[in-house]
């Protein structure tokens, strides 16, 4: 169960990963970051319930709506602004963009622009935790679009098989790119489609921060102990389009009454204040904390300088 | 020295990298059966089922797998039984392990060997008997290795698994059961350096794979019929290509014959003939001749295979051309 202090830690990442969604739409019509951009806004309580339970030797793989994921994983905004921006000072140094987050210093080993290529890589690193005896994790972020692709059937298959500390974590948004579940597959709850490989599982509403803090939670700690894997399905909203600029002629947006009330920030706030974890003025504090943060983000990008072209062919292969 | 066939140089050659080495595993379809052609015959028995695991056929997963396994620390050898079915892996491999050093700006490295093989002659007809090497050339990131003798194959395979990026190693069925001298205790032999197998002055021969001793034999066959002395070199590893040696050959020969069994539409002697020429178009006295299959599948029937494989003779032919 979520307690007041996990609650505020919580608030805060989902301050920060809301603005600097926002702040990358901006910054993307004005082209000061740049290629295909991807926003979570209204998918922050997936993230931080999710990664805020692990450590850095905990591996997360993700997509290519990553950014969210990176921040909740402990990836500086900063350097997570300046990879946007593609600059030297960027996580991956300019040379990933925003479909391509790596942290490894925090666990955040991939982030791939292919719809599912980043499960079977999730298992290669929980077969990795087997074989060092070590009691890490895998977790992998994957849209319901992934369930499709080819690689979701065989890495299910496999995970069950071999029984590995996985946590598949599908953010079902309803939306696979420009168009809804309904046109891909006559599925539809994820949960359902991994039914016969009898893998314990669970669809949690995935705007109520406390849900899937719990649900997530306890597969944690069955592989924790070595068991796996697990697969929990967060049903969220995708505020914006698949893509920024996307034209987004697919879907009616969410009336904005609606969307108060299901706002995973908003109700995290209305919760908090009812529990007593914090007050009204901490929810705001939290709020324009968020936002100086976000400031001191983009400055840092700006002033940061692009690489250096020989990097390219230096980084090309590894000499160790 | 010791006599020794291809395929027991593979094995040998992964069982001294497992001994050696704990993070070294191996995983492929039937690999803990010994696969079908024993290339890792006995590894289970000696590492156990954890260390040499059996998949399902399903080779994007597998690939992953051993990727993601790499990056945390791992060193796999992951086979995928046929290069036909690298189709299947593609995705992982060129769009994973090939740049996830370079996309995370240098944090993760690929430590992954890809073992596969291919060949016609087999009759197995036209999805198990290519040659897809110049598929994996063509993507920056990957080392492509591939091995003509015994004693290379077991040394390049130690260099491999050492090696911090991903390592396609290709190898050859039709190549696997000929006995072959290796001295004991070859060592590793190092990623990017060709081998001189017969000296010559008066044509250059480069060579992979199956055509290597084809291109010897070939060359037998200038010297008694033909008074010719031809060099014959094999690349042994196709990324990175080890030009310099290629180069001060035909400085000196002036003839360059390039030979391989994949389609030579599109090979992967077209990049080394272009590469040579480059470097050593004023010493060339004719143009650079290549041997290759015909530009369609490869047939069934069996004579219709062995006229399209390319073979001594279609080396023979390619020299007489060059000489004039």
């Amino acid at each position: 169960m979520l307690d007041g202090s996990e609650a505020t830690r919580l608030l805060a990442t989902m301050w920060i990963i809301r603005h600097f969604e926002e702040r990358v739409g901006q910054l993307k019509r004005a082209d000061e970051v740049h290629g295909l951009i991807h926003l979570s806004v209204g998918q922050e309580g997936t993230a931080a319930a999710v990664c805020g339970q692990l450590r850095d030797d905990d591996a997360v793989y993700t997509g290519h709506r990553a950014h969210g994921h990176a921040i909740a994983k402990g990836a500086p905004p900063e350097r997570v602004m300046a990879e946007l921006m593609g600059k030297e000072s960027g996580l991956c140094r300019g040379l990933g963009g925003s479909m391509h987050l790596v942290d490894v210093s925090h666990g955040l080993m991939g982030a791939t622009g292919v719809v599912g290529g980043n499960l079977p890589m999730a298992l290669g690193s929980a077969l990795a935790a087997r074989l060092q005896g070590s009691d890490a994790v895998s977790v992998v972020f994957f849209g319901d679009g992934a369930v499709q692709a080819g690689h979701f059937n065989e890495t299910i298959n496999l995970a069950a098989l071999w029984k590995l500390p996985l946590i598949f974590v599908c953010e079902n948004n309803g939306f696979a790119e420009f168009t809804p579940r309904s046109a891909h597959t006559v599925v539809e709850r994820v949960s359902d489609v991994v039914a016969p490989y009898d893998i314990e599982r669970d669809t949690v509403d995935g705007n109520d921060v406390g849900a899937v803090w719990d649900g997530f939670g306890g597969f944690l700690e069955a592989a924790r102990g070595g068991s796996g894997p697990f697969l929990l399905e967060c049903l969220v909203h995708r505020l914006r389009g698949h893509y920024e600029g996307d034209p987004g002629k697919y879907r009616e947006a969410i009336a904005a009454d609606e969307w108060q009330k299901q706002d995973p920030i908003l109700r995290l706030q209305r919760l908090g204040v009812e529990q007593g974890w914090f007050g009204e003025d901490d929810c705001a504090a939290a709020e324009r904390e968020a936002v100086e943060a976000v400031d001191r983000a983009v400055e840092f990008g700006r002033e940061s300088d692009y690489p250096a072209f020989e990097l390219v062919a230096e980084l090309t292969y590894a000499d160790k | 020295m010791t006599r020794i066939t291809y395929v027991k140089a593979i094995n040998g050659a992964m069982a001294e990298a497992m001994r050696s080495d704990e993070s070294v595993f191996v995983l492929g379809e039937d690999v803990a059966e010994g696969g079908p052609y024993g290339t890792t015959a006995g590894l289970a028995e000696e590492f156990g089922v954890e260390r040499v695991l059996n998949t399902p056929i399903s080779e994007g997963a597998i690939t992953g797998v051993a990727i993601g396994a790499a990056q945390s620390g791992m060193k796999p050898v992951l086979e995928i039984m046929f290069i036909d079915f690298i189709t299947l892996a593609l995705d992982q491999l060129a769009n994973q392990a090939a740049k996830a050093h370079l996309m995370s700006g240098g944090q993760l490295s690929v430590p992954l060997v890809l073992r596969t093989q291919g060949a016609a002659g087999q009759r197995s007809a036209a999805q198990h008997s290519q040659q897809l090497e110049s598929w994996l050339t063509h993507v920056p990131g990957l080392k492509v290795v591939m091995p003509s003798r015994a004693e290379d194959a077991a040394g390049l395979l130690l260099s491999a698994i050492a090696d911090p990026n991903p390592v396609v190693f290709v190898e050859n069925r039709v190549l696997y059961y000929r006995a072959e001298e290796v001295p004991d205790d070859a060592g590793p032999v190092p990623i990017g350096e060709a081998i001189t197998l017969r000296s010559g002055d008066d044509l250059t021969i480069v060579a992979t794979s199956r055509l290597v001793s084809e291109s010897l034999a070939a060359a037998e066959r200038l010297a008694s019929e033909d008074g010719i002395n031809a060099e014959v070199i094999d690349p042994r590893t196709l990324v990175p290509l080890d030009l310099d040696t290629i180069v001060e050959s035909v400085k000196r020969t002036n003839r360059l014959v390039v030979a391989h069994e994949a389609v030579e539409h599109g090979g992967f002697g077209a990049e080394i003939t272009a590469q040579a020429q480059a470097a050593a178009f004023d010493w060339l006295d004719a143009p650079v001749e290549r041997v290759g299959a015909s530009f369609t599948p490869v047939p069934f029937s069996p004579p219709l295979e062995d006229r399209w494989r390319p073979g001594a003779d279609e080396v023979h032919a390619a020299a007489r051309r060059a000489l004039g």
